[in-house]
């Protein structure tokens, strides 16, 4: 190594680093774009891709059935699976800087599981043969009052989570208490179904293969409207997931008020996956396997950048799953979270295998 | 020269930790504590002390049991989060786990309490993070993943990251912890070069208690019983306050070497004659060996080489004749291991 590098290296780094960094989160919104427009091709009638580029710039074509599939069927869905992707994987990284812990996602610590009994009560109050495609097609304050109960139950499950983290300092133990809650809320949602009507229950299982389709209208709306929200409380606790990386201490000797920036985090989270679970149900893998991803590929632990950067691939893949379920050339859909946890556990895998001290060892 | 003004001073300061919400449980107090610009004062202490404790409090991550707590004139109690950010800082023996953030981006995090909402560094906060980590001589690690440091490099990081918070005071819970003893001396080095040069108050908490005498302009001891002593650590070892804080944990602490004795020999008396190195470390080996080193005429006599490599060491019992010469310590050892009698090893061993 010459003189010369090393009085060179600290002036050009930052820049050759920055620009690499803007390079792969362009690279990353193409790569959404494309997704985006393959996922709405796809599927029982295949729309060649000029089509739909042409469709979706509103511009005229000569088969109507295309404008109305793309319009009123996979326009939303692409556009549902945009939402799911980029806010579970947005949950996801503020979940694993919070706790410090690679593992934390919100499937992982019982998010989802709180979110469910959510929208299970929901349900039993209802006390009407309700299943949750039932629940789509109320209206929007039905669709309110479900998001409402499904975040309250994934904050519910978040809160009990913190107050044992700050107990517990060990990360294998709160993965425990996360899987424990879990089973509890889904031995209570199991007690409901097993006095449930079997068409009921059909439905509920329908939904816990997860989906993003059929979430349309005003459905999306709400949808589209309280990820926005999570996801702009998240990029405004940009700063304290900073801070926080080096752990609560140091964050509070930083100048941070730790109580008011984790219970920022704590909405941001529930309100991504408390939502995104009432309308498609738990989809896995996402939250947890995109945020090591994304690590892995900007090399960073900068929350100013890896918060886009989960926005965009968490997108991306849930997108390219979606396309995959579709099973291409077949007339059948797979469930969006039996792809997205056939992708997402190898790369958990690979995460847990890339670093033998997982347990300390995360960003 | 007047006394310049206190940044940090403590009054009837009790800390310690509540049991449960009604149940107090006092570690250390009452203490009377002053911090001044451009000190190094090293906190010295038993495990279990309070030591770690009394660094919390004062920094404010930790309330105080009672007391007045003042930084920079201000009650530490009225202070919000990022006003206190401003005036302390504090390395922590909290483990840093964050392999992917370079150290440039670690010490930039010092900034915290000096930057917007989003965090965005202006020139004058990169001046400032430049600076921290050319103080601490990590300029050179910039661009290095904060998991590929070694234990001290880490260390130096973390006080980079503490200076780059731009703090008039500096608190470091026991920074010399797992490192070895060239990073521990290197350390305490930087440490006093940046009180002396920055102005900063700058109080750590160590058990390198020969490093601390050495480096300190004040020493604060706390002993077991919350207790807390302190003073220049040349008049704590003199007025005996040292020794009688150690004796209490069994520790025999030496004031002519300024050494804890490992030793407590109960062999015959051995008079060493000769001065420097040489009859300090014969009086080193001869304590392990049992004998009791003196500079009074006693039944026992070494005497020690002027220089190095100047000459051998001679042995003899009052009235015998000299043994030796023998060329080294080892060889002196031995020819004494060999005198059959008034041996303190073959005293102990035929008992």
């Amino acid at each position: 190594m010459s003189t010369a590098f090393l009085t060179a290296a600290p002036a050009v780094a930052p820049v050759v680093r920055r620009s690499r960094t803007a390079g792969l989160l362009l690279a990353l919104l193409g790569l959404v774009a494309l997704a985006f427009v393959l996922d709405i091709a796809l599927g029982p009638v295949r729309i060649p891709l000029p089509a739909v580029v042409r469709i979706l710039l509103g511009q005229p074509t000569d088969t109507p059935a295309w404008v109305f599939i793309v319009q009123q069927i996979r326009l939303p869905k692409a556009l549902t699976a945009l939402a799911v992707g980029s806010g579970l994987a947005v949950s996801g990284l503020q979940m694993q800087t919070l706790f410090r812990n690679p593992l934390a996602g919100p499937s992982a610590l019982g998010l989802t599981a709180g979110a469910a009994l959510g929208v299970a009560a929901v349900m039993m109050a209802g006390g009407s043969v309700v299943g949750s495609y039932a629940i789509r097609t109320l209206g929007l304050g039905g669709s309110w009052g479900l998001v409402l109960a499904a975040t309250t139950g994934a904050a519910l499950v978040m809160g009990l989570v913190l107050v044992l983290s700050a107990r517990v300092r060990d990360n294998v133990v709160l993965l425990i208490v996360g899987l424990m809650i879990a089973s509890v809320t889904g031995a209570i949602v199991s007690l409901w179904q097993y006095f449930s009507a079997p068409e009921q229950i059909q439905e509920y299982l329908l939904w816990t293969f997860g989906s993003v389709g059929g979430v349309t209208g005003r459905q999306l709306a709400v949808l589209a409207t309280v990820v926005a929200v999570g996801l702009g409380l998240a990029f405004a606790s940009a700063k304290p997931l900073n801070a926080l990386l080096l752990g609560e201490n140091y964050a509070r000797s930083m100048g941070l008020s730790v109580g008011r920036s984790r219970t920022l985090i704590i909405a941001s989270t529930s309100l991504l996956a408390g939502a995104i679970t009432a309308f498609c149900g738990p989809i896995g893998f996402v939250g947890l396997a995109v945020p090591h991803l994304v690590r892995a590929l900007l090399r960073t632990a900068d929350h100013r950048v890896l918060l886009p950067g989960s926005c965009l691939a968490g997108a991306a893949l849930t997108l390219g799953c979606d396309c995959l379920a579709q099973l291409p050339g077949s007339q059948t859909a797979l469930p969006l979270s039996v792809v997205t946890s056939l992708l997402g556990a190898p790369v958990v895998l690979w995460v847990v295998l890339r670093r033998s001290n997982i347990r300390s060892s995360f960003s | 020269m007047p006394e310049p003004m206190p940044l940090l001073t403590a009054d009837d300061l009790t800390v310690g930790y509540f049991v449960n919400r009604k149940t107090p449980r006092p570690v250390a107090g009452p203490l009377h504590l002053t911090l001044r610009p451009g000190e190094l004062v090293c906190l010295l202490g038993p495990n279990g002390a309070g030591k770690s404790t009394l660094l919390r409090t004062l920094a404010g991550l930790q309330p105080p049991l009672s007391g007045r707590l003042e930084l920079g004139g201000v009650s530490l109690a009225r202070m919000n989060p990022a006003e206190r950010a401003r005036q302390l800082s504090i390395v922590l023996t909290d483990r840093v786990d964050v392999g992917n953030l370079t150290v440039r981006e670690l010490v930039s995090l010092g900034r915290h309490p000096h930057t917007g909402w989003l965090g965005t560094l202006s020139a004058h906060d990169d001046a400032q993070v430049q600076a921290a980590l050319a103080a601490t001589d990590t300029a050179g690690l910039a661009h290095r993943p904060v998991g590929e440091l070694s234990d001290g490099e880490r260390q130096k990081v973390l006080v980079a990251r503490a200076v780059a918070q731009d703090t008039p005071v500096v608190l470091l819970d026991e920074p010399t912890a797992h490192l070895d003893l060239p990073n521990r001396v290197a350390l305490m080095r930087l440490l006093h070069r940046l009180a002396r040069q920055t102005g900063k108050a700058i109080l750590l908490s160590t058990h390198e208690l020969d490093l601390a005498l050495q480096a300190a302009d004040q020493v604060w001891l706390l002993p077991a019983d919350g207790s807390l002593r302190t003073g220049t650590p040349e008049d704590l070892v003199l007025s005996g306050t040292f020794a009688a804080a150690f004796a209490r944990e069994g520790l025999a602490f030496d004031p002519t070497s300024g050494t804890f004795a490992l030793h407590a020999p109960t062999g015959p008396a051995m008079q060493v004659v000769g001065a420097g190195a040489a009859a300090f470390w014969t009086r080193r080996a001869l304590e392990r060996e049992g004998f009791v080193p003196t500079t009074e005429c006693a039944d026992w006599r070494v005497t020690v080489p002027d220089g190095p490599g100047l000459g051998h060491w001679t042995s003899q019992l009052m009235g015998d004749q000299p043994a030796g010469p023998h060329e080294s310590i080892a060889a002196l050892l031995q020819a004494l291991r060999q005198l059959p009698h008034n041996h303190p090893a073959g005293a102990a061993a035929s008992h």
